[in-house]
């Protein structure tokens, strides 16, 4: 991999979803690189929950408005639609309760963004069909028995999430391995096999 | 006492070492009991350079047994400043940048106007007959000091504990002249069980025959056994168990086995006779009474019809509040209770919780996690908030 200073690929699209001078709540906003992003560029007036004291720290050097806490137990004190925007990037899949943290989502929200990993993708399968064992890729690096994604999802699964909870999925994106996004013609099946990461832009 | 020592706390009570600044019958503090405390004075010690727009200056709140001596040598104990491992030059708040103002609570012992201070209406120490204060009262006269130093906008509150209350009740009451407010190792309220712990602490003083009824000052007698007792209980919960054990177990005291008696003969023991007999020759026993009451009646949500939020509701100021994981006295519970309370309102707020076992004084000690938030948090507000140096 090579180094850049190029914010992750992911981050580019999200923030590109998001309209200037908003107010947006970063789930699992890590080193606040995404708040940071969105301050410079789109002027949002941005707050973060990030349960690594390293990260928060670091958000808070930045000048990022960040607190310490747990998506899982801490998004019920946020009031009704107080934010424009909530976003959840590459933390669903380490949350304890997928469903209930999307609901909180599209409560606390005017509008929900979401992006993981897809577990759909041809690699996971195929690593998983031939070895027989849970799939350890570039982008899924941990072990089964020390990882903090406990609930994997396919695009196709999540989907079904956001029926089931009354989301309706204003735009998405996949990207495949290299970054590039997934033409809009495509059909789901053909996301949920190449596509490595994907993003949804939710609403109630 | 030591003779040797220049300055006794009954000195620093009355006419302190520290700058001082009346405020005459034409300022009266009015406070929140409903009566008057005038004329009054207000001991402080400030650090660093006021900047030309008077734009740089950072008020430190100390905390039950504080004094405004955060950054230098104690006129009394000859120890150095209580905060000198944050505040000072090239440090968190670092005064080589910021105007650093420290000042003594109403109600204190170190030259502010409290019960050891002489009643100028009858010449003799208020004792007793001084006004109960609350931490609103500390605030107030605070603010009238920073009045009185010229300064419209604080660039940041700063204070842990009782300290930690003031910097509340300055966002809430001052909200439009605080740009940064960083509460520590604190609460909104006092819960039951710190009103509790308080009220084992008066008890000891007020049963100390030397206290006679809290005119000792007047009688010639200095009730230190309860006030001792008061600092030893209190001192516990200012640690952890886990502290505790690691630095004392249950190792003995210059001596190889227990010796059937009541000697100390646990080092924790002489630990704790060392921190109330040291204490009592720098602090007032009415003190001690007074200052425990303000935290009791402390209850910021109770003024806003139990709602928090509502205390903080429109403000401007920008929050990093501080919980130590180990804390008892003050849990983390408490701070997430306050950053809830500011989410709610829609206030921009920080909140970082320190990982130690060194307790509620975790705010006193080296923990670089905490100083690291402390200076990133000043740093980037004050570059995104174009202070001028």
């Amino acid at each position: 991999m090579s180094v850049n200073t190029e914010p992750r690929i992911d981050l580019r699209v999200i923030a590109d979803l998001i309209r200037p001078g908003s107010r947006v709540l970063d789930v699992g906003s890590g080193d606040g690189e995404l708040l940071d992003l969105l301050a410079r560029e789109k002027q949002v007036d941005g707050r973060g929950l990030e349960i690594s004291q390293r990260g928060v720290n670091e958000s808070v050097a930045r000048g990022l408005p960040v607190i310490q806490g747990d998506a899982d137990s801490d998004l019920s004190y946020y009031p009704d639609k107080g934010f424009d925007y909530v976003i959840l990037s590459q933390t669903l899949q380490a949350t304890r309760n997928p469903k209930l943290v999307l609901n909180e989502l599209l409560r606390i929200g005017d509008r929900a963004i979401v992006s993981f990993p897809n577990f759909g993708h041809w690699r996971v399968r195929l690593s998983l069909l031939l070895k027989g064992r849970m799939p350890v890729t570039k982008d899924l690096p941990y072990s089964w028995y020390d990882t903090p994604n406990i609930h994997f999802c396919t695009i196709r699964d999540f989907v079904a999430l956001c029926d089931e909870v009354g989301a309706k999925v204003e735009s998405a994106a996949a990207m495949d391995a290299s970054g590039k996004k997934i033409g809009l013609s495509m059909p789901w099946w053909f996301w949920n096999f190449f596509g490595q990461q994907a993003i949804f832009l939710l609403r109630r | 006492m030591e003779q040797s020592r220049v300055r006794t706390a009954r000195d620093e009570a009355n006419s302190p070492s520290s700058k001082v600044v009346h405020f005459g019958a034409d300022k009266p503090l009015k406070l929140g009991s409903g009566s008057i405390l005038s004329p009054f004075q207000v001991a402080y010690q400030t650090a660093g350079t006021l900047n030309a727009d008077r734009s740089n200056a950072i008020l430190i709140c100390h905390a039950l047994t504080g004094d405004q001596h955060a950054t230098n040598e104690h006129p009394v104990t000859g120890k150095p400043g209580w905060w000198e491992m944050l505040v000072g030059p090239g440090k968190p708040v670092d005064t080589d940048r910021f105007f650093v103002i420290c000042s003594n609570v109403i109600g204190g012992c170190m030259g502010s106007s409290g019960p050891a201070t002489i009643d100028p209406a009858t010449g003799r120490a208020y004792g007793l007959n001084f006004p109960v204060i609350t931490i609103g009262d500390m605030v107030r006269a605070q603010a009238m000091l920073v009045d009185h130093l010229g300064i419209d906008k604080l660039f940041a509150v700063v204070g842990g504990s009782m300290g930690g209350m003031q910097v509340l009740e300055w966002a809430r009451s001052f909200s439009e002249r605080v740009r940064l407010a960083i509460p520590i190792a604190t609460g909104a309220r006092h819960t039951a069980q710190n009103i509790a712990f308080h009220e084992v602490g008066r008890q000891a003083v007020m049963a100390d025959p030397d206290w006679c009824g809290g005119s000792y000052i007047e009688q010639g007698r200095h009730p230190g056994k309860g006030l001792a007792v008061a600092r030893m209980g209190a001192h516990i919960t200012y640690l952890s168990e886990a502290a505790l054990h690691r630095k004392f177990g249950r190792n003995l005291q210059d001596r190889n086995s227990v010796t059937f008696g009541f000697d100390a003969d646990f080092q924790i023991e002489s630990y704790l006779r060392h921190q109330g007999f040291t204490f009592v020759d720098r602090f007032d026993a009415n003190s001690y009474l007074y200052l425990t009451r303000a935290m009791d009646y402390f209850d910021l949500a109770a003024e806003h019809n139990g709602r928090l939020a509502d205390a903080f509701k429109d403000s401007k100021t920008r929050f990093c509040v501080v919980s130590f994981t180990s804390d008892w006295l003050f849990p983390t519970g408490e701070s997430r209770m306050i950053v809830h309370a500011l989410n709610a309102a829609g206030a921009s707020v920080s909140f970082v919780e320190i990982e130690t076992d060194r307790g509620h004084d975790a705010f006193l000690l080296d923990e670089p996690e905490f100083h690291g938030a402390v200076r990133g948090f000043i740093n980037a507000a004050a570059r995104q908030l174009g202070l001028v140096q």
